[in-house]
């Protein structure tokens, strides 16, 4: 059976899964279509929230990324997982116990104010549309890739799913598609994984291979990699980051940002305890390390794989010949995600570093016309890898539906937290609080479907701020979610005041910082300085990196605002009080 | 519950989170980030130990965290008696 074929059998019967369980998982209340009935098992919640929290960034770009950047990619692999450390232990319990819908409710409620409340939604809104183009386009993407569908047709068919499995079922719907998307997505990223450690470092599992020693050769993995790319120019794969500092703002701010990310938070609401809180965050965790332990072991073995290709016997023999590539180059060349680009006429791939000093010496010497490899896309580095390992055709298929899996299951979450903020807190919570519990389903159903159609337009048409997922998402969270949502349930001290005031200066000098280097709202020509070029960094921290100062401005100015005024109700203190205890959780199953 | 035994409750659990996120920023900020030259030396398999935590080791730490926060968290619920049973 032909590649194509295969992939469209392999998709189409996972498609097929999720309209099925979308009939099955109906929602018939409010409180299954936002909550899931809060009856989901912790284990499966845990599976249901990896899904939810990897998305196609995760699945096709992260090993990617680290691929290139080497030891300092860790921030993205720390930052994403650790995040669920503060989750656990932080939010995720005490939400539960607070036993509402949505994470702006919490706000307003606890801070007495539909100031904060809309400051919520606001913010909420802005990071899960930000984040949902980013999965629209990767489901756009991987049709095109591997089905040879027009971009356009793929985004259609991929809103045509979820709208039936998200409309439908709202939370319920999503969550056990969640489930089944994880289990195709763990599968299709780890079974490339396993194959190619096994041939380059003899063992089964990533996570030993990447600390192995290669097999031809006997060396350690990395030292072999490291001179593999020094060879043509590159820096070592473990050599030092750019900026210590630098990384670990960054890092920090993915795990406060991931911590204060609404769609993972109301993962937490649908478990039937608190102390099921406790536990599906460590599940949740459990099955995101499947992928997030394997991701470094994957790119740093890609890398090697492909320079290793074209450079089969060293920088100083002769390096591939184009007519001689093997067939997955020729393939992802078609996709534009590969280029070569015979420079000096001789045929042959002269793949190097052409800023190093030393590599233009030796390409004086040796008549190289520049680096011919002149496009490199970091996808490939997952894409690729099931072909690069010469793996059956079945498995190939299996990472188109893999990469689809993650695309949907974070699009879904994502819009089930933008519906329900706009049914449940704007309709229901300020403008038309009489709404009876059939209308707001009505309404929630119809919020979902808009959200849909935003998240469709803005796939088609990608606006600026579209590319910017990590600074404006994560830098938003960061700055204004996770504080507030902190200091909520830790002080009893902190009032509205405070609270909005906090969430304001915190948004405020996060955005002031992005938008100083990346454009005012991302357009380009009204930025201050050129973002890529640390030099201009203040103390050498990237605008991806500043949420974290934004959360501590936030902190300090709701803290001193707070001092400076009258402390909350009494009833507000008596609030704090009962959701730090877990009894009395399952009340709130009827809510 | 009467307000000594929250207090002593809402103590115990400022104080178990605090042991937690000491040693999660350790693994990571510490010894995965600024520690790591010190670190260097130290290899695991391959590579050096900083390397090692920052790539794949923290994830391990922060595993073991959430589940020994789960299970002593829910021991002191009993303890206090404010579990949900």
């Amino acid at each position: 059976m032909d590649l194509k074929t295969m992939t469209y059998i392999v998709v189409g019967a996972t498609f097929l899964l999720y309209i099925g369980i979308a009939f099955w998982a109906r929602a018939g209340s409010t409180g299954e279509f936002y909550a899931a009935g809060r009856g989901v098992n912790p284990i499966a919640n845990g599976m249901a929230t990896a899904a939810d929290w990897m998305s196609a960034a995760s699945f096709i770009s992260m090993a990617g990324l680290i691929a290139f950047q080497g030891y300092q990619g860790a921030k993205f692999l720390m930052g994403w997982t650790g995040g669920y450390v503060l989750l656990a232990l932080l939010l995720a319990p005490y939400l539960r116990k607070f036993g509402k819908f949505t994470v702006p409710e919490f706000i307003g409620d606890r801070f007495y104010s539909n100031m904060a409340r809309l400051v919520g939604v606001l913010c909420l809104i802005t990071i899960s549309i930000t984040y949902v183009i980013g999965q629209m386009k990767g489901v756009g993407v991987a049709f095109s890739r591997f089905l040879d569908l027009p971009y356009e047709t793929g985004l259609y068919v991929g809103m045509a799913i979820v709208f039936m499995y998200a409309v439908l079922g709202g939370m319920k719907g999503i969550t056990y598609t969640q489930i089944a998307q994880y289990c195709v997505l763990i599968t299709a990223y780890t079974i490339p994984a396993v194959f190619i450690s096994m041939n380059l470092t003899g063992t089964p599992l990533p996570q030993l291979g990447l600390i192995g020693n290669e097999v031809t050769s006997g060396e350690p993995m990395i030292a072999k990699l490291n001179q593999t790319i020094q060879d043509i120019g590159f820096g070592a794969y473990d050599g030092d980051p750019p900026s210590y500092l630098d990384m670990l703002l960054y890092t920090i701010t993915l795990m406060i940002g991931t911590a204060g990310l609404p769609h993972v938070i109301i993962r937490f609401f649908t478990v039937p305890k608190v102390s099921d809180a406790r536990w599906s965050a460590g599940w949740a965790l459990v099955f995101i390390a499947l992928l997030y332990t394997v991701a470094p072991a994957v790119g740093a073995m890609a890398r090697y794989n492909v320079t290793n290709t074209i450079w089969p016997n060293g920088v100083q023999s002769e390096p591939l010949a184009y007519d001689a590539a093997p067939q997955w180059f020729k393939n992802w060349e078609t996709t534009g995600l590969l280029k070569f680009e015979d420079k000096n006429g001789d045929g042959k791939i002269q793949f190097y570093n052409e800023k190093s000093e030393a590599m233009k010496t030796m390409a004086a010497e040796k008549g190289w016309n520049g680096n011919e490899l002149v496009k490199f896309d970091r996808d490939i580095m997952v894409l690729a890898n099931p072909e690069i390992a010469q793996l059956p055709n079945w498995v190939i298929a299996l990472v188109a539906a893999g990469g689809l899996a993650a695309a949907l299951s974070t699009a879904a979450g994502l819009l089930l937290a933008i519906s329900s903020s706009i049914s449940h807190d704007l309709m229901k919570g300020i403008l038309t609080p009489n709404i009876s519990e059939g209308n707001e389903l009505i309404a929630a159903r119809i919020s979902m479907a808009g959200a849909i159609a935003v998240a469709g337009y803005f796939g088609l048409n990608p606006p600026g701020f579209a590319a910017q997922v990590v600074a404006l998402a994560f830098g938003l969270a960061a700055s204004s979610i996770f504080p507030v949502l902190m200091m909520g349930i830790f002080s009893k001290r902190i009032n509205s005041h405070g609270a909005i005031l906090g969430m304001v200066a915190g948004i405020g000098v996060t955005l002031a910082y992005i938008f100083a280097y990346k454009g005012l709202f991302f357009i380009k020509g009204t930025a201050l300085f050129p973002a890529s070029t640390p030099e201009y960094w203040i103390m050498g921290v990237s605008p991806e990196a500043f949420g974290c100062i934004g959360a501590l401005v936030n902190f300090v100015v709701a803290y001193v605002v707070s001092m400076a005024t009258a402390p909350p109700p009494k009833e507000i203190q008596d609030l704090v009080e009962s959701i730090r205890v877990p009894r009395g959780a399952a009340a709130a199953v009827d809510h | 519950m009467d307000n000594d035994s929250g207090k002593g409750y809402w103590a115990a659990n400022i104080r178990l989170v605090t042991v937690l996120l000491a040693i999660w920023a350790f693994v990571s900020f510490g010894m995965g980030i600024i520690m790591r030259p010190m670190l260097m030396d130290i290899k695991v398999g391959g590579v050096d130990l900083g390397f090692w935590m920052a790539q794949n080791g923290s994830i391990y730490v922060f595993l073991i965290l959430i589940f020994v926060y789960a299970v002593m968290m829910n021991g002191i619920d009993r303890q206090y008696n404010v579990d949900e049973e």
